[in-house]
Order: C-alpha cells, then sequence, then structure tokens
C-alpha cells in the first residue's frame, strides 16, 4: 500500500536510550513531588492542590516530550499542531462545563 | 437464554408497525432471492463486502442512506399525517406512546444514518481523487468504519419489529431516558445504534484527516488543496473531537441504566442538565460536520459551472477553518432556557451569531464566483441555487434565536423545527444531492437524466417550503414541537398545508428513483468517455470514469488550484504513457464484514440483555482486532502491462468517442443541408 511510501517514520531519530532515560527520571521526580504535596502535612491545602496541579500538567509535557517524541521538527508539526488543538478544545469544553454547571442554580437563590 | 426477549415485543397487535415490518421484511426476502437466484453472492461478497476500495465503499455508503431516507421520510410522513388530524376532537392514528417514537426515530435516522452516511460515502469517493491518491490512508479500517455504521443502522431496522424504539427523541430527554423512567427497551435501541455508528464515525475521521494531511500528490499545497477536500478535513476535525464527548456521554447514560449509576438523574447527586451539555458540546460541531462539506460541494459546483474560478478561494478557507472552531463555542444556545445566568446566554449568543459572518462570507462568495460567469443550468446548479435563497432564510431565524431573549418565546415550539430543517434540507441535503448527480458520472461513467433531476429539484423546493413556511407561523402561534395532538383549532390549517408540502417533496423522492431508473436504462447515450463529464477544473476529473482500481496511472503533480483546469490549458491533460510502472493496492479484507456482524450481535445483546451473547461477540470484535492486526496486509502489486492494457482502452474508448461526436455533428449538417435544398 502506499503507505509505506507516503508516512515518515515518526521520531525515529529521537528514540535513543538518552530520551527515554531523561523522560523517565522526570516521570518519577515529578510522580515524588506529588507524593510529598499529599503526605507531607504540614502543607496548606490550597498550596498542595496547586503544587498537585502543576505537577501532572509538567507530567503530561514530559510524556509528550520524551515518550511521544513531540517537538519542533517538521514530521511532528502535524502532532503539535492537533495537540495544541486539543488543549484549546479541552479548555473550551472542561472550561464551559464548570462555568455553566457551577452558575447552573444562581438565579434560584 | 435470551434475556429479556419473549414473543411479546413483537407487536403483532399494531396494525400500522406490522404493516411496515411486512413490507420490509418482503421486500428483504424478495432481494436476497433474487441475488440467490441469480448467483451473485460470490460476486457480492468478492467485490463489494470485503472490498478496501474508498470508491466502492463511498458508493455502498451512498446506497445505505438512500435506503435509510426512505425509512425515514416514511417516519416524516406519518408525522405529518397525524398532526394534521389530530386537532381537538379527533386523537389521530397514532397513540402518543407510538408518535414519541416516532419522532425519535426520524431524527435519529436523517442525522445520523442519512446525512452522515451520505456524506461519508462522497469525501469516501471524491476526496483521493481530488488530492491524487490510491486510496484512504487506512483502507480496512475504512471497511470496518462502514460496518460499524451498517450494524447501527441495522439496530434500527430491528427496532421497528423487535421491542420499541426510544420515546425521547433524538436526543435524548433527561431524565425521562433514565431506567426509573423508561425501564423499556426504546432508549437502548437508540443508545446502542447511535454508540456503534458513532464509533465508526470516529474511525473515518481519523482516516480522512491522515488522508488528506499526508497523502496529497505533490505540489498540492494545503492553499492548492479543492474546497471539497478543505471542508472535508475540517469536518473530519471536528469529528475527531466532538464525538468522543458523545461517546463518553453514551457510555455514563449507559452506566446510569445498566449498573443503577446517577449521572443524569434528578437525585443522589445527578445533574440532568450535564446531559444537555454533553450532548451538545457533540450536537453542535456535529450539524458543521455535515454541513461544511456539502458548502465544499457547492463550491465546487458553482466554479465548474459557472466556468470560473472560485471567488477569493482563500476568504472561503479562511470561513471554513473560523467555522470549525467557533462551532465548539456555541452549544448552549440550545438550551438558553436552562435559566443560566445572563453573562452565560449573552456569551453563547454572542459566539452564535458570530458563525453568520464567515457563512455569509461564504455566499458572498459563491454569489461572486457565478457573476459574469457563463453558467450552465445543470441539475446541480439547480440544487445549488435552491441552496442558496432557501439557506438565507434559514440563516436568519438562526441569528434571530440566538438572541436568547427571543429564544425564550420561541424555544420547543415549531418554529425551531422549522429553522433547523431550514438549515439542514437546503443546506446539507441539497449539498448531497448536488454533489450526488455531479459526481454520478464520475462513480458510473455515465450522466443522471437531466430533466428528471430538475423535476426532483422542484419536487423537493416546492415541497420543502410549503411544508416549513407554515411552521414558522405556527411556532409564532405557540405550537410546541413533538405534539401528538393539539386542542387549538386555529393551527389545524398551518399543519394540513405542511402534510401538503411533505406529499410534494415524496413527489420529489419519486423523481429521485425515476431519475435513476432511467438513466439507468439510457445509460448509452447518457455515457461520458472521456471522464470530464462537466468541463470540470479538479484532480478527479483527469481519470477515467469510473476510475480505474488503482485512480491515477501515474500520480499526477499539481501546480495551481484548478489542477486538472491547468492541465487543459497547458495542454498536459490526458497523457497517454507509453511505459507505466507497477503499482501496489491492498487487498480486499473480510475484517469490516466480520467486526460490524458481530457489533450488531453485541448491541442487539446488550439491549435484551443476553449476556453470553455480548460477551462472545466482544471476545470475537477484540480477537478480529488483534489476527487483522497481525496479518502482514502487504497488498498485491497490479503489473505495469496490466495498467498499460487498462490505460490503452481508455483511450480507445476517448478516440471512439470524439470520432462519432465528430460524425454526430456532420450527419447533422448533411440534414440541415438537405432540409436547406428542399426548401
Amino acid at each position: 500500500m502506499s503507505n509505506h511510501t507516503h508516512t515518515e517514520v515518526a521520531g525515529a531519530a529521537h528514540t535513543g536510550v538518552k530520551s527515554y532515560i531523561i523522560g523517565f527520571v522526570l516521570a518519577v521526580a515529578f510522580t515524588l513531588i506529588s507524593f510529598a504535596f499529599v503526605m507531607m502535612e504540614e502543607v496548606p491545602k490550597k498550596v498542595a492542590f496547586i503544587g498537585l496541579s502543576i505537577a501532572a500538567l509538567m507530567q503530561m509535557l514530559v510524556h509528550l516530550r520524551y515518550f511521544l517524541h513531540l517537538d519542533r521538527s517538521k514530521a511532528q508539526r502535524w502532532n503539535v499542531v492537533f495537540i495544541a488543538f486539543t488543549a484549546v478544545l479541552v479548555f473550551i469544553f472542561v472550561g464551559g462545563t464548570i462555568w455553566v454547571m457551577v452558575t447552573l442554580n444562581s438565579r434560584m437563590m | 437464554m435470551l434475556g429479556k426477549l419473549s414473543w411479546s415485543d413483537i407487536p403483532l397487535h399494531d396494525p400500522i408497525i406490522m404493516g411496515a415490518l411486512g413490507s420490509s421484511t418482503i421486500g428483504a426476502i424478495a432481494l436476497l432471492g433474487l441475488v440467490t437466484y441469480k448467483k451473485w453472492w460470490g460476486y457480492l461478497w468478492n467485490e463489494w463486502f470485503t472490498t478496501v476500495d474508498h470508491k466502492k465503499i463511498g458508493i455502498m455508503y451512498i446506497i445505505l442512506a438512500g435506503v435509510m431516507m426512505l425509512r425515514g421520510f416514511a417516519d416524516a410522513v406519518m408525522m405529518r399525517a397525524q398532526q394534521a388530524i389530530a386537532a381537538g376532537g379527533n386523537e389521530g392514528y397514532l397513540t402518543s406512546h407510538h408518535f414519541d417514537q416516532v419522532f425519535g426515530a426520524h431524527g435519529t435516522i436523517m442525522i445520523i444514518f442519512v446525512a452522515m452516511p451520505f456524506i461519508i460515502g462522497l469525501m469516501n469517493i471524491i476526496v483521493p481523487l481530488q488530492i491524487g491518491a490510491r486510496d484512504v490512508a487506512f483502507p480496512v479500517m475504512n471497511s470496518v468504519s462502514f460496518y460499524l455504521t451498517v450494524a447501527g443502522a441495522g439496530l434500527m431496522m430491528i427496532s421497528l419489529g423487535v421491542g420499541e424504539f426510544a420515546n425521547t427523541g433524538w436526543t435524548g430527554l433527561a431524565p425521562l431516558f433514565e431506567k426509573e423512567f423508561n425501564p423499556g427497551v426504546g432508549v437502548d435501541y437508540w443508545a446502542w445504534a447511535f454508540q456503534l455508528s458513532g464509533m465508526g464515525t470516529l474511525l473515518g475521521g481519523i482516516n480522512f484527516v491522515v488522508t488528506i494531511l499526508k497523502m496529497r500528490a505533490p505540489g498540492m499545497s494545503l492553499m492548492k488543496m479543492p474546497l471539497f477536500t478543505w471542508t472535508s478535513l475540517t469536518s473530519s476535525v471536528l469529528i475527531i473531537f466532538s464525538f468522543p464527548v458523545i461517546t463518553g456521554a453514551l457510555t455514563l447514560l449507559t452506566l446510569d441504566r445498566y449498573l443503577g449509576m446517577h449521572f443524569f438523574t434528578n437525585d443522589m447527586g445527578g445533574n440532568m442538565m450535564m446531559w444537555n451539555n454533553l450532548f451538545w458540546m457533540w450536537g453542535h460541531p456535529e450539524v458543521y460536520i455535515v454541513i461544511l462539506p456539502a458548502f465544499g460541494i457547492f463550491s465546487e459546483v458553482v466554479a465548474t459551472f459557472s466556468s470560473k474560478r472560485l471567488f477569493a478561494y482563500k476568504s472561503l478557507v479562511w470561513a471554513t477553518a473560523v467555522i470549525m472552531i467557533l462551532s465548539f463555542t456555541v452549544w448552549l444556545h440550545h438550551f438558553f432556557t436552562m435559566g443560566n445566568t445572563v453573562n452565560v446566554n449573552v456569551f453563547f449568543g454572542i459566539t452564535t451569531m458570530l458563525i453568520a459572518i464567515p457563512t455569509g462570507v461564504k455566499v458572498y462568495d459563491w454569489l461572486f464566483t457565478m457573476y459574469r460567469g457563463r453558467i450552465r443550468f445543470t441539475s446541480p446548479m439547480y440544487w445549488t441555487l435552491g441552496f442558496l435563497t432557501a439557506f438565507v432564510i434559514g440563516g436568519m431565524t438562526g441569528v434571530l434565536m440566538a438572541i436568547p431573549g427571543a429564544d425564550y418565546v420561541v424555544h420547543n415550539s415549531v418554529f425551531l423545527v422549522a429553522h433547523y430543517h431550514n438549515m439542514l434540507i437546503p443546506g446539507a441535503l441539497f449539498g448531497y444531492f448536488a454533489g450526488f448527480s455531479y459526481w454520478f458520472p464520475k462513480m458510473f461513467g455515465f450522466k443522471l437524466d437531466e430533466k428528471w433531476g430538475k423535476r426532483a429539484f422542484w419536487g423537493w423546493m416546492i415541497g420543502f417550503l410549503v411544508a416549513f413556511m407554515p411552521l414558522y407561523a405556527v411556532g409564532f402561534m405557540g405550537m410546541p414541537r413533538r405534539a401528538a395532538h393539539y386542542d387549538d383549532l386555529s393551527w389545524q390549517p398551518y399543519m394540513i398545508t405542511a402534510a401538503i408540502g411533505t406529499a410534494i417533496v415524496g413527489l420529489g423522492i419519486a423523481c429521485q428513483v425515476i431519475q435513476i431508473v432511467v438513466s439507468i436504462r439510457k445509460r448509452e447515450s447518457l455515457v461520458d468517455a472521456t471522464g470530464d463529464a462537466w468541463d470540470g477544473r479538479t484532480l478527479e476529473w483527469a481519470t477515467a470514469s469510473p476510475p480505474a482500481e488503482y485512480n491515477f496511472a501515474v500520480v499526477p503533480v499539481v501546480g495551481d488550484l484548478d489542477a486538472f483546469w491547468e492541465m487543459k490549458e497547458n495542454g498536459t491533460a490526458y497523457k497517454h504513457y507509453p511505459v507505466y510502472a507497477d503499482i501496489q493496492m491492498p487487498k480486499n479484507q473480510p475484517y469490516g464484514v466480520i467486526i460490524g456482524g458481530l457489533a450488531l450481535a453485541f448491541g442487539f445483546a446488550m439491549i435484551w440483555y443476553i449476556w453470553w451473547l455480548a460477551i462472545a461477540s466482544l471476545i470475537g470484535i477484540i480477537a478480529t482486532i488483534i489476527i487483522s492486526g497481525s496479518n502482514d496486509n502487504d497488498g498485491y502489486l497490479i503489473p505495469a502491462s496490466e495498467v498499460k492494457r487498462v490505460e490503452d482502452l481508455r483511450f480507445d474508448r476517448m478516440k471512439q468517442a470524439a470520432k462519432e461526436e465528430e460524425n454526430e455533428k456532420s450527419s447533422k449538417e448533411e440534414v440541415y443541408e438537405y432540409s436547406d435544398k428542399n426548401n
């Protein structure tokens, strides 16, 4: 099938062991940080919540960068575009839903 | 063994259902008998059912849409007949429970099993040809997509005779569709039919995005893609991002109904408005999924039949992209009346009005394309002009309803019914019909009969106006939608008019059926040997009609937006090469049929609680996916000599046809001379 001629082998140049090890170390680090936020009782709840959110976001970026090999190369351009568009839509969907649902009963009070 | 299923689930006592069931069963048996008698099974299995050829899959999609349209139209006739008579003391001929199922089935069928397969069918046939590709990116997955849609359609048809269909409309009515209020199988039929075809559509969307982004002919940059390819791309992107939402929402509903959870219930922390929120988060992009490709078809038709380059191509592309993004930001306008704050309603009201801007840009682009063009009034052009006039009315009523205050007045009235039919019939359906008659010669090698095509257009156009304009008026008078019966006798004349309009649409549909029969019988005289039936501009016309399995013997190089037009101007069109190369094509695979069949069994088993069958068919599906995935499908090679044979044949036919035309012309001239002498 014409697959062979048309699809570039995505990210073949980036699959070195080094990038996987960096990714693994970072992923473990953000996991440990997340656990730390929850387990250290002296951290206030609000700080822990914000910290967890940031750690989760960083975790996602690490996965995209080191495991899914997203970068600024030409072969990856469409993948990056789609990930960015997904982020926009997640913001619209989740943000919109929270806005709509939280304000739902405001005229009842 | 059979779960909840028993003989009492077949509504033998209802003459209307039994009549419909009886006639469709007899029709099906007659068809199967004919196929067996003519020994067509082998041919159908090898050439059609297991095919991975995008053109054949597209044709099967369109046949599915046509069959389901007849069923959906029958539902429309039933509703219009009921509302024409069920006023005051007259209860009509349908019970309200039956009427509720009819409007739910009509909506589900028309959107999910007519509009979607019709447009995905056209995309299948045309997009690879327009971009100069040999097939879609994932040919076997394409076949799986089709058969999942067929499985959903199968569940719809089974619900006619076994059990019942949902009485909660095509949009689902929370919390009425919960187990507590709806213990029957109707809602489950709706949910599983929806779910299966939705999965198929999602796979199709992925397929087309990859195909369009990765498999374009050399030289075809994004801004040289024909507009139908552009709108197919945006529509596929909408599919990828919106269908997971409905899949998720339906899964939550399934958890509610099967495992007693409380996502959309009134109590135990459930929230019925969450259903509306999720449904329309998919539902509004869905409107653009079906309508954007139709806009693409109108663009192709207008440019071809005005013999002009599209006016302001770039603005059309940008308008399409803006509509794609804005369509994700308007979903709340479907439930302004939920009673949210002013800020929420105003935000979504404004985003809704904004969509009118790019849409208006498109309308002007089409008008300016026609301006000073040499317009040929063929039937695709008729559908386009009908669309332009009717669609603008629908657009204006839409902007009217985007004002939350005005929406409170007409919400859930038949005014709304008139509005969205006014968008979807001229906007989407007329576009598909235009595309069908425009590309019919590409699919089968001969044109459709123009006379019957124009008659069909007038039937649809006049019928549509007579059927839906009264609904605007009676909507303002306060008639609610989905009413099986009403007491206000002043509404009745409008409903009778609407019923007459439906009958006129019926004449239009009859003309379409006659058109196809007449065209097949007259195909010798309607034949198009050149592959370029309309003096076209884009790449799909550069190859034979119908195209050989490999589409293009030599992949074309694109230098311009109107690639084929440019080739004709430069004299590089119709190149007959002396030598060709081998071509690798994908092999036919039965996996689509198998997965579709198992999905149908799975859906049926889930609906009727036949757990052993559900588990067995689910395991079967997973096993089939693993087997097909581990199979090295290298396809097969079409040797260069075979390519040469097919291409030589094509060019011989072309020369022959040109010669015949010449002879015809000169013989006509002789006749004129002869009659001149006699005078």
